[in-house]
C-alpha cells in the first residue's frame, strides 16, 4: 500500500471515516482555493475536529515525510491553500468553537475554523467588534486570516490581523504543540506571534487564536462622494490626509467598477461619476462631527458634484454594498477577470492609475479599479474573455501592473498574500539574500520543508546553508528604482 | 575591547563580517543601560550612533525611513515640522530608533498606537555574519514575505543588528488635554473609561493618580476632557501631567515590567503595591521600581501568572541581577532557541542579555 494509503487507513481508524476523504471525486472539491487558476487534487484530505487531532495528523505526516497543507474556508486569492498532490490537505473548517469570550479583557479565544464575522457576532451585544474585515468576512475563517495577515477596508485606522492577534496555539511542523502569547500583552522573548501571522501557513498550523476586540465607536458617518475624474477624487484624499484626519476607511472606485456594481446590486452611486469616494469616519461623537464637516468641505473643494452622507445604518450598508460586491460584480460586465492586489505609496496613486490606463489602452484589455485609497492598496480588475483568446494578454496586463507597483516602491501584495500565484515576483521585490534570510525563519520552524511547501518563495532552499554567499546589488537598486529601505 | 562606530550599513556589515565569531555587543544611545541580563564581556562593541540619517520622509505617505542610530528626539523634531510624529513615546531620554525597536520599548500612548512592532513597516538588518537583508517595505499595507521586523522588535540585538527602519507615521494631535484624579484602586474607573465612547491616547496610573490623556481637534479634545472629568470626578489641564509615563526607578533600584490581562487591573495594582509603579492601566502593563529579592520576584511571578501575565527584570544593579532570574519562564522558548540558532549560530551577539533563549 502507498504511503498515503497507509496514512488514510490509519487516520480513518483513529479519526473516523467521516474525517477522511479518499474518493477522487470528493478530493476534487478541494483542488483549489479562491484563486481557481491553480488546481491540484490533494493526495488525501483530513477534516479533524480537535486541536489534538490536528497535532496527531501533522505528527504522522512529519514522521512519514509527507507534505501537508492547511486550509480554512478556501477563500484565499493567491493559491495559498493549493494542495500538494502527494500530500495531505488538513481542512480546519470543523474547528469552530469559540472557546472564551472575555469582554473585560477585550479578548476572544477561538478555534481556526471560526468565521471572521462570527467573532464580531460573539461580542456585538456587548458593544464590541473584531476590527479586521476582509470583504469575504461572512465566510472566511480566522485561521486563514492569521495565515494571510488579512486586512479589509477598515484597516487604515484599525490595522491588520497582526495588530489584533495576541496569542496563538500552534501545531509546529514536527507535530509538537506550542503556545505563544495569550491574553496579556508583550509576551517575553521573540515576537513569534508576529512572525506567524502572515506566514501563509508555511510555519505551522494554528489551532487556537486569541484576538483583541475593540469597543464599537460612538458615532459612525459614511460619506459617498461623486467626482468627474479620478484625479479630483485623489486630491480630496490628499487634503483629508494632509489635514491630519484619519478615517476608518477611504475607498475609491472608477467608472468601470461603478458600472459593474450598479449592474450587480443597484447601489445607487451618483450617475455620471468617473470616480466615487467612500469615506467612513468613526469615534467619539464630537470628533466625528468635526471631521465630517472637514471631509465634506475637502470633497467640495476637490470638485465633488454630489456628496451623500448615510442617513442610517441601512443606508450605510447600501453604500458599502456597491464596494463590497465590486469583485463579484465584474461577472456582469466581463466573462473572465483577474483580481490583482498591489500597493503603491499613496501619493503615487494618480501617476500609477494613469499608467494603468495607458497599459489598458495599449493592450485593449479593460481594467476596472477598486482600491483602498487611504493606504495605496490597489485592486485592479483585469477584464478579459478567455473564449476569445485574451487570457495571455490579460495576464500580461496584470503582471505589468505589479511591475508598476514595484517601480513606485510598493508591494506585490497588500492583503491577498503571495501564495502560489506571486512567488515568481518575490525576486523582483527582494534580493536573493533577503529571501535566504527569510528562509532562516522557515528552517527554525520547518527544517524538513513539509508545511505548505512550494508557497511564498520562488526557490526552495535547504536548511543549513548560510545566506549571504551571493553578492551583488539589490534588484530594486540595480534598476535605479530606489535605495535601501 | 574595541568600540567601532560604522557610518554606513555596508561598514556595519564589514565590521561584523570581518570579526568572525568573536562576541559583539551592540550599543545605541545608552538610554536603557543594563536592560535585560548582564551583558557578557565582548571583544567588539558596535555603536550605531554613526548611522543617524533620516533617509526619507515621505510626508504625503506618512512614512519615514531612518537609520537605527538616529535619536528619537531628533527624529520627532524633524517630523514635527510636517505636523507628524512617530507614535512611540517611551520616556527613556536619549534613546535611538534602533534601541527602541530592539527593546520593544513602549510608553503611555501605546494604548492608542501600539508598540514598535505595530508601526515598523520595513527593516534592514545586518546578521551576525555580516549579511544585509531587508523585509517589509515602505508601504503600510504589505504582506509579501516573512515580517522580520516583528522578530527583531524586542530581540535585544540577539538576532542581528537593526540598521535601518521604515515606520508608519501619524498626524500630531492638535490639542492635548489630561484629566487627573486621585484613586486607590483604578480598576473600576478604568473599566468605565474603556467602555465609554471616549478614545483616550493614554490612561496612566502612578499608584496614586489616574491620568487620562485625550488628543484630538481643539474643540473635540476640550469636550472629551470635560466629559471624562465628569465621569471620573477629576480635573482637566492642558498638556500631560508632570512625570507622565516616567519609569518608576532610580539607578539603585530593581526595575520590573509586569503584564496582565487588562481586566485584572485592580488585582495587578494590589500585587504591585510594595513597589513604586507606573501603569499603562488600560494596556495591561505595569512598570515597577524598588528593592526586590529572589523570593519576592518569584511571588510576583506567581501572582501575575494568575492573570496570564509575566514579570521580567528590566534593569537592576549587577549585584542584584546576579541573584535574580531576569527573564523568568518563557512561553514557546524552544522554538525561539531554534530561531536564534538559525540567525546567530555562534551566539556572538549581545551574550548574556537574553540568555534565557
Amino acid at each position: 500500500m502507498s504511503l498515503l494509503g497507509e496514512l488514510a487507513r490509519e487516520f480513518t481508524a483513529s479519526l473516523g471515516s467521516a474525517a477522511v476523504v479518499t474518493e477522487r471525486a470528493a478530493l476534487r472539491t478541494y483542488e483549489c482555493d479562491g484563486l481557481t487558476a491553480y488546481r491540484c487534487i490533494p493526495g488525501l484530505v483530513v477534516l479533524p475536529t480537535t486541536a489534538e487531532q490536528v497535532g496527531y495528523v501533522v505528527r504522522r505526516c512529519a514522521e512519514s515525510s509527507v507534505p501537508f497543507v492547511a486550509r480554512g474556508a478556501g477563500t484565499g486569492l493567491s493559491g495559498g491553500a493549493l494542495p500538494v498532490e502527494t500530500g495531505v490537505l488538513i481542512v480546519l473548517s470543523r474547528l469552530t468553537a469559540v472557546r472564551a469570550v472575555s469582554i473585560d479583557d477585550e479578548r476572544v479565544v477561538v478555534e481556526p475554523g471560526v468565521v471572521n464575522l462570527d467573532v464580531t457576532r460573539a461580542v456585538a451585544a456587548e458593544g464590541y467588534f473584531y476590527a479586521p474585515d476582509p470583504s469575504s468576512q461572512q465566510v472566511c475563517t480566522i485561521g486563514g486570516n492569521v495565515a494571510e495577515n488579512s486586512g479589509g477596508a477598515h484597516c487604515l485606522k484599525y490595522g491588520f490581523t497582526a495588530h489584533h492577534v495576541t496569542g496563538l496555539e500552534v501545531v509546529l511542523p514536527d507535530g509538537s504543540v506550542s503556545r505563544f502569547g495569550g491574553l496579556a500583552p508583550d509576551p517575553v522573548g521573540y515576537d513569534v506571534v508576529g512572525a506567524l501571522v502572515g506566514s501563509e501557513g508555511t510555519l505551522g498550523i494554528v489551532t487556537e487564536v486569541t484576538v483583541r476586540v475593540v469597543r464599537a465607536p460612538e458615532r459612525v458617518e459614511t460619506v459617498l462622494a461623486g467626482f468627474r475624474s479620478m484625479d479630483d477624487a485623489g486630491s480630496a484624499v490628499s487634503a483629508i490626509v494632509a489635514a491630519g484626519v484619519l478615517p476608518a476607511a477611504v475607498e475609491m472606485m472608477d467608472t468601470l467598477s461603478i458600472e459593474a456594481a450598479e449592474a450587480a446590486v443597484a447601489c445607487g452611486y451618483p450617475p455620471g461619476a468617473e470616480a466615487v469616494l467612500i469615506v467612513e469616519l468613526d469615534g467619539p461623537a464630537d470628533e466625528v462631527g468635526a471631521e465630517l464637516d472637514e471631509v465634506r468641505s475637502f470633497c467640495e473643494q476637490a470638485g465633488a458634484f454630489e456628496i451623500r452622507v448615510a442617513s442610517d445604518a441601512e443606508d450605510r450598508v447600501a453604500i458599502w454594498r456597491g464596494r463590497k460586491s465590486a469583485f463579484a460584480a465584474m461577472g456582469r460586465i466581463s466573462r473572465d477577470y483577474i483580481v490583482q492586489d498591489g500597493v503603491v505609496p499613496r501619493t503615487s496613486l494618480p501617476q500609477v492609475l494613469r499608467s494603468i490606463a495607458a497599459v489598458s489602452a495599449e493592450s485593449g484589455i479593460r481594467v476596472a479599479n477598486v482600491f483602498h485609497a487611504g493606504d495605496g492598496n490597489l485592486h485592479p480588475l483585469v477584464l478579459f474573455d478567455s473564449s476569445r483568446g485574451e487570457t495571455e494578454a490579460a495576464e500580461a496586463v496584470s503582471e505589468r501592473i505589479l511591475e508598476l507597483c514595484i517601480e513606485h516602491g510598493g508591494s506585490i501584495t497588500g492583503e491577498h498574500g503571495v501564495g502560489n500565484d506571486k512567488k515568481k515576483h518575490m525576486g523582483r521585490m527582494f534580493s536573493a539574500v533577503d529571501l535566504d534570510v527569510m528562509q532562516l525563519v522557515r528552517c527554525a520552524f520547518d527544517p524538513a520543508s513539509l508545511c505548505n511547501p512550494g508557497k511564498v518563495f520562488p526557490t526552495p532552499r535547504l536548511c543549513g546553508e548560510r545566506p549571504g554567499r551571493r553578492t551583488g546589488v539589490h534588484p530594486v537598486e540595480a534598476a535605479g528604482l530606489g535605495e535601501v529601505f | 575591547m574595541s568600540v567601532v562606530c560604522p557610518a554606513s550599513v555596508d561598514e556595519l556589515a564589514s565590521v561584523l563580517r570581518e570579526s568572525g565569531s568573536a562576541p559583539v555587543r551592540v550599543a545605541g544611545g545608552g538610554s536603557k543601560p543594563g536592560w535585560g541580563g548582564i551583558a557578557a564581556p565582548a571583544d567588539h562593541v558596535v555603536s550605531t550612533l554613526g548611522l543617524n540619517r533620516i533617509v526619507e520622509h515621505a510626508e504625503g505617505d506618512l512614512v519615514v525611513t531612518v537609520e537605527a542610530g538616529a535619536r528619537m528626539a531628533d527624529l520627532q523634531q524633524t517630523l514635527a515640522a510636517a505636523g507628524q510624529w512617530l507614535a512611540l513615546d517611551p520616556p527613556d531620554a536619549g534613546a535611538t530608533v534602533g534601541g527602541v525597536v530592539a527593546c520593544a520599548a513602549s510608553g503611555p500612548r501605546r494604548l492608542r498606537f501600539g508598540t514598535p512592532r505595530d508601526l515598523l513597516i520595513g527593516v534592514t538588518v545586518v546578521l551576525p555574519d555580516g549579511t544585509v537583508a531587508r523585509s517589509g517595505g515602505k508601504v503600510v499595507k504589505n504582506v509579501a514575505g516573512y515580517d522580520l521586523g516583528k522578530l527583531f522588535c524586542g530581540a535585544y540585538g540577539t538576532l542581528g543588528v537593526v540598521a535601518q527602519c521604515t515606520f508608519r507615521l501619524h498626524p500630531r494631535p492638535r490639542a492635548v488635554r489630561s484629566v487627573s484624579v486621585g484613586v486607590d484602586d483604578p480598576g473600576p474607573l478604568v473599566r468605565e473609561l474603556r467602555w465609554s465612547p471616549f478614545r483616550p491616547s493614554a490612561i496612566e496610573y502612578d499608584g496614586e493618580r489616574l491620568s487620562v490623556v485625550v488628543e484630538a481637534f481643539e474643540a473635540a479634545a476640550d469636550a472629551q476632557a470635560e466629559q471624562v472629568a465628569a465621569l471620573t470626578g477629576g480635573s482637566v489641564s492642558a498638556g500631560v501631567p508632570s512625570g507622565f509615563g516616567m519609569r518608576p526607578w532610580g539607578p539603585d533600584d530593581v526595575g520590573l515590567k509586569a503584564t496582565f490581562r487588562v481586566g485584572a487591573l485592580s488585582e495587578a495594582v494590589a500585587l504591585a503595591r510594595p513597589f513604586r509603579m507606573s501603569a499603562h492601566a488600560a494596556s495591561g502593563v505595569l512598570w515597577l521600581g524598588g528593592a526586590c529579592d529572589p523570593a519576592t520576584l518569584a511571588e510576583l511571578r506567581a501572582g501575575f501568572a494568575a492573570y496570564d501575565g509575566t514579570v521580567t527584570v528590566v534593569t537592576a544593579p549587577d549585584s542584584a541581577k546576579r541573584e535574580l532570574d531576569v527573564w523568568g519562564p518563557v512561553r514557546g522558548v524552544e522554538l525561539m532557541r531554534r530561531l536564534r540558532d538559525q540567525f546567530d549560530p555562534d551566539r556572538r551577539m549581545n551574550r548574556g542579555v537574553l540568555d534565557v533563549i
